[in-house]
């Protein structure tokens, strides 16, 4: 009996681990620096993660299936400086936001053109759609920023309802769409089964092809998304907006326990997956470290949070 | 036997989280003897090898190897030791030669520490010489023929100088003719006193080869017995708890419509096969490995590409290009490898279950998980499926209960016409006889089923009518009476001239 309960912690920390490293980095946080646990420094380290939280949900479809995509950061780049233009030249919010959206969804189109229908393996297809994409960016922006004036669409980035950033109702309201179409529809069946074994759900009459193709479209759909969240908040798009924010969905989707090898795994962890890239960061920056010393300490949490996780999966499996 | 005792396991308890594999079991091999092991899916019978073979520990009890006392951290201790078993899924690497892969991590060398390649291949052919096997050492293993690549594993058994090789249904991926060879290889290996452990699904091979046999059931001992002191009704009744008299179920077929046509389906091992299926019939269709039956059935499915060829559902032409599409046409299918394309290992029973019937269980865009997870429970409850939960992983379960979840999916999906590829390939007999009865009740449903396998007395125990089929061509026809094992194997194997 003793055994067994031994066994079912081991199991609940293997779900929720990536909940458990979060809290522990919390207390770190709140231990280090006093003005961590404020209301307002709270929110702001959310909106700060909003950015790699939304992309980090589309990664996470991505990678179930097995695939990547490192074109992210260059889809929100290109969507970024566009809808801004648009907005400088229109003053139309809507028209801004539908641009992006658009341009993100397009992009998405072509990453799962070259991947799904193409065949080409989806590290070399997005690899060469992030370098694309950048260069029609830089094209575009002749290399300066473009500046975002309307107040209607900073909101977006800015504002806050009944106290409550829009950053964070935005990616709490993707994130639980996300989360919806992983466990209650049959597409996030079909992610799981193409991710699992692509052959036995291409038997089951599962179109691995569509099923693929739609996670990247959703992927870049997000992209732009996070392309209006980012520019609103910083009230205009630079041409390097975007660059590396792949690494960070990426190491949010790993930190959350997604396999790479697709086929396991879920959305929320992803989301505390960003938060905890998200802490870091800001702990580092309440206690005046080294801006450049920042990359150092959250490549290691990433590699100490992957290790203990294979411990701990370890662990779960030999109590089997 | 009179051969002298070489391995010995008392009261060996092996438990998984939930599950007691293994509850005190006794197991005595001795040198020489070919030992079945039997029992029903899930009865303990691989793990108990693993354990033996040093692959999976044990909780308690203890093994005996020559008289000593032997516990093994590693399958590579195993083998030191002159263990060696063969997995059914095979461990070899295809890009490499079957000399590299029997020699792998033990390759000779020559005096600068190079690769001695000619001794190495001289080696390698030497073994397989001695095993009566044709095939050049220098093959790469990717072009092996599923047989030869078993061959090529027992070889290297003997290369490690294995005294003990535990087989784990090796004839599952094997048709008759390949059985044969395995029997010859196995009686030499007899005479040079080696021990076999051999587990089969398949009762006529047991009597066939073994001189003793030890029954399990639900993890614990029941018997051991030589086989001249027992009968099929005996062992299959210990397996079983209970008698399974009747494997095949009565068919009274009468001929009704065509509903499944197929014209003249080529591919690049298919050659011009066409066939007619009927309402309510069972069609078996067999043929030595490489004679295309599975590549057929695949082609009808959609699963490969077809060179020429029409399929034809209830007289109306259709597009069966892709499962889907076969699916939507009303046609179900069944692969003969669960493991790479029947099940999605690392996800839950209920979600392969269910995974060819979302469509039924959607409205809108949201997927009614209480429907499904009655559905689930339904097909668990009404094939007998033996699982803790639906919520398990479907690579944790037993071969036999595997076998019935890919079967479950397929009922899910509910088509009218199912192709199944060796339905009941490393199923226990109980289960078998369970699931034949199934398949009779879906034709008396009115359900018409395409079945392939190359299990000679369940093809003519179920099947209403049997196509032959050898090279990709059709070479024999019949039906009722006239079926009899003789006939079939002397066609596929192209013993008889086509127009004799
Ligand atoms: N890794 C595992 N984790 C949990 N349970 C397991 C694991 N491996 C096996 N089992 C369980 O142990 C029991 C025995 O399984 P085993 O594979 O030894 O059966 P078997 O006799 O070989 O059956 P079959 O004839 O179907 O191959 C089954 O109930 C199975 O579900
Ligand atoms: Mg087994």
């Amino acid at each position: 009996m003793n055994e067994k309960a031994k066994k079912q912690l081991i199991n609940q920390i293997n779900i929720y681990r990536s909940v458990l490293i979060l809290l522990i980095i919390c207390l770190f946080a709140a231990f280090l620096s006093k003005s961590f646990l404020n209301i307002s420094n709270l929110f702001n380290v959310f909106k700060q993660v909003t950015v790699a939280g939304i992309i980090g949900c589309g990664m996470t479809f991505v990678i179930l299936t097995g695939g990547i995509d490192l074109s992210v950061g260059s889809i929100l780049g290109l969507s970024g400086v566009v809808a801004s233009g648009v907005l400088a030249s229109t003053g139309n919010t809507f028209l801004a936001v539908a641009t992006a959206l658009a341009i993100g969804t397009v992009c998405g189109t072509a990453n799962g053109f070259f991947i799904s229908h193409c065949g080409i393996p989806p590290f070399i297809a997005t690899l060469g759609t992030m370098t694309l994409l950048r260069g029609c960016v830089l094209i575009y922006t002749k290399g300066s920023p473009v500046p975002v004036k309307s107040e209607v669409y900073k909101f977006i980035g800015k504002g806050s309802v009944i106290g409550v950033p829009v950053p964070v109702i935005i990616l709490i309201l993707l994130f639980l769409a996300a989360h919806y179409i992983l466990t209650q529809t049959p597409f996030g069946r079909s992610i799981y089964a193409v991710g699992g074994n692509r052959e036995a759900a291409r038997l089951s009459g599962i179109s691995v092809k569509r099923t693929e193709w739609t996670a990247y479209i959703m992927n870049g759909l997000l992209s732009g998304i996070a392309a209006v969240v980012l520019t609103a908040r910083l009230g205009s798009a630079q041409s390097t907006s975007g660059q590396g924010i792949e690494m960070d969905a990426i190491a949010a989707v790993i930190l959350g326990g997604t396999s790479l090898s697709g086929g396991t795994g879920f959305v929320l962890p992803t989301v505390v997956g960003a938060m905890i890239m998200g802490i870091i960061d800001n702990i580092l920056t309440l206690m005046n470290v080294n801006p450049h010393a920042t990359s150092i300490v959250k490549g290691s949490v990433v590699l100490i949070a992957v290790l203990v996780d294979k411990k701990v999966k370890d662990l779960s499996a030999k109590a089997e | 036997m009179g051969g002298r005792l070489v391995l010995k396991l008392e009261s060996i308890v092996k438990s998984f989280p939930g599950v007691k594999a293994l509850d005190g079991v006794h197991l005595e091999v001795y040198e020489g003897e070919v030992h079945a092991l039997c029992g029903e899916n899930g009865a303990g019978k691989s793990t108990l090898m693993k354990i033996i073979a040093g692959a999976q520990p044990y909780t308690s009890g203890a093994m005996y190897l020559n008289g000593e006392k032997v516990v093994f951290h590693s399958a590579r201790e195993a083998e030191k030791s002159g263990i060696a078993m063969i997995y059914q899924e095979f461990n070899m690497v295809p890009e490499l030669t079957v000399a590299e892969n029997m020699y792998l991590g033990r390759l000779p060398v020559n005096s600068f520490k190079k690769v001695d390649w000619e001794k190495l291949f001289e080696e390698a052919q030497d073994n397989l010489n001695h095993l009566g096997l044709k095939f050049s050492s220098k093959t790469k293993v990717k072009n092996l023929s599923v047989a030869e690549a078993q061959m090529t594993e027992i070889a290297k058994c003997l290369t490690i100088g294995a005294r003990i090789i535990i087989m784990d249904e090796p004839t599952a991926a094997l048709a008759e003719e390949e059985i044969k060879i395995l029997f010859g290889i196995i009686e030499e290996l007899k005479k040079k006193g080696i021990a076999i452990i051999y587990i089969s699904h398949r009762m006529d091979e047991i009597f066939k080869i073994s001189d003793r046999l030890t029954v399990f059931r639900d993890g614990r001992y029941v018997a051991s017995k030589q086989i001249n002191e027992t009968d099929y009704d005996d062992v299959v009744s210990m397996m079983v708890g209970r008698n399974v008299s009747n494997l095949y179920p009565v068919r009274n077929y009468k001929a009704q419509e065509v509903v499944l046509e197929a014209r003249e389906i080529n591919s690049r091992n298919v050659h011009d096969m066409s066939l007619k299926l009927h309402k309510g019939e069972i069609l078996g269709i067999t043929g030595l490995l490489g004679s295309g039956t599975i590549e057929l059935s695949k082609l009808l499915y959609g699963a490969m590409p077809m060179e020429r060829g029409e399929v034809f559902v209830h007289g109306i032409k259709k597009d069966c290009s892709a499962p889907v599409k076969a699916l939507k046409a009303g046609i179900g299918f069944v692969s003969d490898d669960r493991k790479q394309e029947g099940l999605v290992l690392i996800r839950s029973i209920r979600e392969n279950i269910s995974m060819s019937s979302l469509k039924k269980l959607t409205k809108g865009i949201h997927l009614n998980t209480r429907l499904e997870t009655e559905r689930v429970n339904q097909q668990i409850q009404s094939l007998n499926i033996r699982i803790s939960s639906a919520s398990q992983l479907a690579g944790k379960l037993s071969g036999g209960n595997q076998q019935k979840i890919v079967f479950a999916k397929v009922l899910e999906a509910d088509s009218d016409i199912l192709i199944l590829n060796e339905p009941t390939r490393g199923v226990d007999v109980g289960a078998k006889a369970e699931i034949y009865a199934i398949i009779n009740q879906l034709t008396q449903k009115g359900k018409s089923i395409l079945m392939i396998s190359t299990d000679l007395p369940e093809l003519i125990g179920v099947s209403d009518r049997v196509i032959v089929m050898r090279e990709g061509r059709m070479v024999l026809e019949i039906s009722g009476k006239d079926m009899n094992q003789e006939i079939i194997l002397a066609h596929a194997s192209g013993g008889v001239r086509e127009n004799e």
